[in-house]
């Protein structure tokens, strides 16, 4: 049963973002002020829902467990790994689709705006995240590490989230929902947005597990490396 | 965890007397950068300038960064580190007196970086003066987040330029905050709203490092 939802995972993903592309071009109205421009709310915001929470969420919630001792395994180290870096995939898909968004409506690439600034500082974050793995060698040290930095650069994602209430800004405030909580999209529209949703999160767990599997066959790769060139040296001694 | 912090701090700080390495090489590397803004505005604007606030952070930051790097340099002789891990002190103390230390080093040299924004960017001394307590608590959470992230660096491949990717983005805020307040200082505004950001990110800087420094020095 497991294997065959694995299996699935990546074809139901394609097909679900194959209909979300479908329903946002050809099935759903365009924007009575923004045109088809709005159509982009079909991708952006459900991208930034995976780069800012749900992959910076699983990094982090790997993270806390690494540092607990109870859970702390290289299993979780190694989601928290292929978390962040699909996480720097999805925050760079963020600032693109929202810098194509801005460009007509507000008439520039890019603006100093709260929510794009702190966007892209989370993107540096995620890049030093991986810049800190690199940078050390001893497996249980690096997990360590990074698992304190990605606590520390999760401070940054309610600041990101609150920036539009904050501060003045360009960006808008919540897409889906009023402050009353009452839904801001309906009908056809509001199906594909939320179908986006599904089909990006299920692009992410896509993604994240083949970031995974990747790591442990590298991981294996590097030991069955160290243990062949230990049994030459072996060789080499004893002729 | 308050005795283990004074102890760290005195001894950070004795080290930082007898070398002079702020007295002879930060603090005139931080005039020589507030020069260079200057230079960079140009001799009509740089009196003028109401940039001068966040150039004046800039400097700071810069010379956090060349701190920060001190603070762990002390300590990267072989064994030094170990033999202060056997030493069972507490490491929240540890991280408390190592961001104390950073903290008057920086209070020190943003000492002499006011009176050259004002010499030289021609800050208000009266405005300066009243963005004195934000100034003293920014400097004191980027010490708090440095303390922490050098602590992240040390030991590890090239970490003189790992530690600004992993730094910057962090003292952002701090910059942005920093900045707000000696501006509402010295042209007015809402000086206690942005003084209340840094004060924030002091205390949880300072929580989060009480909390997860000891992990960082687990062997």
């Amino acid at each position: 049963m497991k294997q065959l939802s694995q299996r699935l995972l990546g074809p139901v993903t394609l097909a679900l973002l194959a209909l979300t592309i479908w329903m946002g071009v050809w099935i759903t109205p365009p924007d009575q002020v923004q045109g088809n421009l709005a159509r982009l709310v079909y991708v952006h915001p459900a991208v930034a829902w995976v780069a800012l929470y749900l992959s910076f969420g699983t990094a982090t919630i790997a993270s806390v467990l690494y540092l607990w001792r109870r859970t702390r395994s290289i299993t979780v180290d190694r989601i928290a790994h292929s978390a962040m870096e699909v996480s720097l995939v999805f925050i760079v898909l963020t600032l693109i689709t929202g810098s194509l968004w801005g460009r007509p409506t507000w008439g520039v690439w890019w603006a100093w705006d709260a929510r794009l600034t702190s966007t892209a500082i989370l993107g540096v974050f995620a890049l030093g995240y991986l810049a800190l793995r690199r940078a050390n060698d001893d497996p249980e040290l690096r997990a360590r590490r990074s698992a304190v930095f990605a606590i520390l650069a999760a401070v940054n994602v309610p600041i990101i989230h609150f920036s539009v209430q904050w501060w003045k800004t360009l960006h808008q405030g919540a897409t889906v929902f009023t402050a009353t909580r009452s839904l801001k999209i309906h009908g056809s529209m509001a199906w594909t947005l939320l179908l986006s949703f599904v089909a990006f999160s299920l692009a992410y767990a896509w993604l994240v597990r083949a970031r995974y599997r990747l790591e442990v066959l590298r991981s294996q790769t590097s030991d069955e490396s160290i243990t062949r060139a230990l049994e030459q040296r072996r060789a080499e001694g004893v002729r | 965890m308050i005795r283990t912090a004074w102890l760290v701090a005195a001894k950070d700080l004795r080290i930082e007397r007898r070398s002079r390495v702020l007295l002879w090489q930060v603090v005139p590397f931080g005039v020589m950068a507030l020069l260079l803004c200057g230079l960079a505005l140009g001799p009509q604007r740089a009196g003028r300038s109401t940039a001068a606030p966040g150039l004046f952070y800039i400097v700071v930051l810069l010379v956090t960064l060349l701190m920060i790097n001190r603070s762990y340099a002390v300590e990267s002789t072989p064994g030094t580190r170990a033999s202060i891990a056997t030493l069972g002190l507490d490491p929240a103390g540890v991280f408390l007196g190592k961001a104390l230390a950073l903290c008057v080093e920086l209070w020190l040299a943003s000492a002499v970086l006011l009176v050259g924004s004002v010499l030289f960017l021609h800050t208000a001394l009266h405005g300066t003066v009243l963005a004195l307590p934000s100034i003293v608590v920014t400097l004191g959470a980027l010490a708090g987040a440095g303390t922490m992230y050098g602590a992240l660096t040390t030991g590890g491949n090239g970490p003189a330029t790992l530690l600004p990717v992993l730094c910057l983005p962090a003292f952002a805020p701090l910059l942005i905050a920093g900045e707000r307040s000696f501006s509402a200082a010295l042209y007015g505004g809402a000086l206690w709203e942005w003084w209340v950001i840094s004060l924030v990110a002091l205390v949880a800087y300072l929580a989060l490092g009480i909390l997860l420094y000891g992990v960082l020095e687990e062997s």
